[in-house]
């Protein structure tokens, strides 16, 4: 099976491996943090081949003192400033009391975004509020900081009577139209091409609203993201494209989506589209790039790949136990630190927040949360009784039922009955 | 009113619903391979981006995922997008965007978002395709819940069904019979080919019509079997039963999901004998659900076991295309077997 020549040396597969393992000391002395403004805010205008550099910078606001400087600086009010560390804060502890939920047996599934909120958060600010999101698993942020009601959507994370996605989707998979939010799929990356289409149709209609998508740095490798990417470039698309590149793919680390080789967003170069890096932890920074992408689509200046260059905090979900594929402790020695810690510092900086005030309010949405999710739980919650009737499984496969469907909502309520009696009803 | 007719074959019967389509409604939008200034590789698309516009007529990258993915976000946008796949056997990089999304968007945003979209691709052999550009995956989508699918087999019913599947509010794949496009064909090979000229079903309304998706067609009655088919095999089946003399009753389904099960079970009751025929290959095909619904709902009226003619279970054969192809005698001889039980 195996040919050799002796004047040429065998050939290597080389299987990419990640600098930490479990028992290992992290040690991320080798991450590149350029200074902020290494290469300054160019007109949204800027042809993508004279913009290049920015794919292998880092767009940065916030120094390591907490100052906002340089041409990014998006220069906002302090009242805008809190309200995006509140939003941000008010994730986190949405996180928490959700995941402790699912701990508890209360649904089945959770997925935190712990140390990535700026990515959600502060692109949603720096979007208008009917720009069209198309989101990945981990943007619960964009619905917290458009004012989705908490309440929803733990209803839909406990699939309770009061789901209004009536308990079929996994949780955390919400849809919210009225809030410009797409229904959330489970494949990976198909989001992609459905907000470039979406975009494509908003201009052939002279619409003025945009549309953006995020993904995960692994999912960067599906085909949906280069159809897409190739598609966005083709037609101009008012499109914002955005990788959070959170280093973990589950248990794959950033190397095994291509990452030794180049930036995530040097994928954009490619395409000839605007393709910007940034420190996803800098929530200021995040917020700026957005607004400039927003801005360069609106003014049909067409699509702009981001990466946000952050880290992924916590497990991939509920499923996994991350302690037995990376090093522990990474997260606090991630030299980009924490987007809540260093909006935070930012504020008290400028005389803007205190401690005390900090403390006050992560107490005051601890308290929202948990209040929210007393209301929630009123409702059901998973596997506590069943709460939609057995035949609402069978609405909106189509429009209308046919006939075979209908066949099965005569089975499924005669199996009902053969189980609980004539008398049953949802509870 | 009197209704304006045409002679047309199955390519202008398309183009005539999707130039209906797009002058109807604004939000009809048609996109595809190879579509637009040319129109098409088939000719279906022929002269609309110059008459509606090159935003709603236009050509894509060779993407299935991103033209099916595009029409998704499209449809989300509130549009009615009608991509085309140039040869079905090219639809699979798109089978995601189709399955995961496309059938399940409805359900799985319960209402929020919807995707009315109607994929149009040519499918089927007989054209010395090769084994990329014959392959009939129907029963691929049948499978999947969400999608409904449509396969016309003359060129009225192209037009109609064409433009009840773009009004409809659910995704649909449109499996439009290539072999039949120029003329129908009644499967004997080595014979000249007839014209659509010929046949009642290219006199076309010029007009805007419906054929309500989820109704057979009985093509031609009788009651010494039934014959349950589709496409294509519609014109060669009732080839071969004029050939042999066989009083058979020939149902051309039309919509295979929602499938007309009233008339397919009428037919059987009233025959007791059933046959049922499709070129795509025979096992997990549309023809075993065919099966499997008639003996569940037919079985005392069963005077033999259900016959199945499909095509073999191989690739599509470039040379040996015929061989492949449930023709003549393979349905003769099916036929011979069923009412010889």
């Amino acid at each position: 099976m195996v040919k050799t020549k002796t004047n040429l040396p065998p050939l290597r597969l080389h299987i990419p491996e990640p600098k930490f393992r479990p028992g290992d000391e992290a040690d991320f002395s080798d991450v590149v943090v350029p200074e902020i403004d290494e290469i300054a805010r160019p007109d949204e205008g800027s042809a993508p081949a004279a913009i290049q550099n920015l794919a292998f910078g880092l767009i940065r606001v916030l120094d390591n003192n907490g100052n906002a400087t340089g041409s990014w600086n998006p220069g906002l009010e302090p009242d805008q400033l809190r309200l995006m560390l509140s939003n941000m804060m008010l994730t986190r502890a949405f996180d928490d009391r959700m995941f402790r939920a699912q701990r508890q047996g209360k649904t089945s599934f959770y997925m935190k975004c712990t140390g990535e909120e700026a990515t959600s958060v502060a692109t949603a600010m720096a979007l208008a509020s009917d720009d069209m999101c198309f989101p990945s698993y981990r943007q619960q942020g964009i619905l917290i900081t458009r004012g989705y009601p908490l309440v929803k959507m733990m209803n839909q994370i406990y699939s309770n009577r009061a789901d209004h996605l009536k308990g079929r989707q996994l949780p955390i998979m919400y849809s919210a139209p009225d809030h410009s939010f797409f229904s959330i799929s489970g494949n990976l990356a198909t989001q992609y091409p459905q907000a470039v289409g979406w975009a494509m149709a908003s201009a052939s209609r002279g619409d003025t609203r945009i549309s953006a998508c995020w993904c995960g740095e692994g999912s960067t490798a599906e085909g949906d993201f280069h159809s897409a990417m190739t598609f966005a470039a083709v037609y101009n698309t008012p499109v914002i494209l955005q990788v959070v590149n959170n280093q973990w793919a589950i248990s794959s680390f950033s190397g095994i989506a291509g990452g030794e080789r180049t930036t995530f967003a040097a994928r954009g170069l490619g395409y000839g589209i605007a393709s910007l890096r940034v420190d996803g932890n800098d929530p200021l920074a995040v917020y700026a790039a957005m607004r400039w992408a927003a801005d360069r689509a609106r003014t049909n200046n067409g699509p702009t790949f981001i990466e946000y260059f952050t880290y992924r905090a916590e497990g991939h979900s509920t499923s996994d136990d991350p302690e037995a594929y990376r090093a522990a402790k990474e997260f606090e020695k991630w030299p980009l630190g924490d987007p809540v810690g260093r909006l935070k510092q930012h504020l008290i900086r400028i005389g803007e927040w205190s401690e005390e005030q900090h403390d006050a309010q992560a107490a005051e949405l601890t308290d929202l949360v948990k209040k929210t999710q007393k209301e929630a739980e009123a409702n059901g919650i998973l596997g506590h009784g069943l709460h939609q009737p057995f035949e609402s499984m069978f609405d909106d496969v189509f429009e209308h039922l046919p006939w075979h469907l209908k066949e099965q909502v005569e089975q499924v309520l005669e199996e009902q009955e053969a189980k609980f009696g004539p008398d049953w009803e949802p509870r | 009113m009197t209704v304006v007719t045409q002679k047309m074959n199955m390519i202008e019967a398309i183009n005539s619903a999707l130039d209906n389509m797009l002058t109807r409604d604004p939000d009809i939008v048609l996109l595809g391979e190879d579509i637009g200034f040319f129109g098409g590789v088939f000719r279906a698309t022929a002269g609309l981006q110059k008459k509606h516009g090159k935003t709603r007529v236009f050509d894509t990258p060779i993407s299935e995922c991103g033209i099916i993915g595009a029409a998704v976000g499209m449809a989300a946008y509130g549009l009615r997008p009608v991509p085309e796949i140039q040869f079905a056997d090219y639809i699979y990089p798109g089978l995601d965007q189709l399955v995961s999304e496309a059938a399940r968007l409805r359900y799985r945003s319960a209402n929020d978002f919807i995707c009315p979209m109607t994929v149009r691709s040519p499918f089927g052999g007989g054209i010395f395709g090769g084994q990329t550009h014959s392959q009939s995956p129907e029963s691929l989508f049948t499978h999947v819940c969400g999608i409904k699918t449509v396969i016309p087999s003359n060129p009225y019913d192209a037009k109609g069904l064409l433009i009840a599947a773009i009004e409809d509010n659910d995704p649909v794949v449109f499996f439009e019979p290539k072999r039949i496009y120029n003329g129908p064909f009644s499967g004997f090979y080595d014979r000249p080919v007839e014209p659509w000229s010929k046949h009642a079903g290219s006199d076309v309304p010029q007009d805007y019509y419906r054929i309500e998706l989820g109704k057979a067609a009985t093509v031609r009655e009788g009651e010494a079997l039934t014959i349950l088919t589709y496409g294509t095999m519609v014109h060669v089946c009732v080839a071969v039963v004029m050939e042999t003399g066989i009083d058979a009753e020939v149902i051309d389904l039309r919509t295979l999901l929602p499938l007309d099960i009233e008339t397919v079970e009428a037919s059987v009751k009233k025959t007791g004998r059933c046959m049922v025929v499709h070129e795509a290959t025979r096992t997990s095909g549309f023809g075993a659900e065919l099966a499997a619904l008639v003996q569940e709902r037919c079985f005392y009226h069963l005077e033999a076991p259900v016959e199945r003619v499909t095509g073999f279970d191989t690739p599509y054969p470039h040379s040996l295309e015929w061989a492949y192809f449930p023709g003549p005698v393979r349905i003769t001889r099916a036929m011979q077997k069923l009412i010889q039980e």
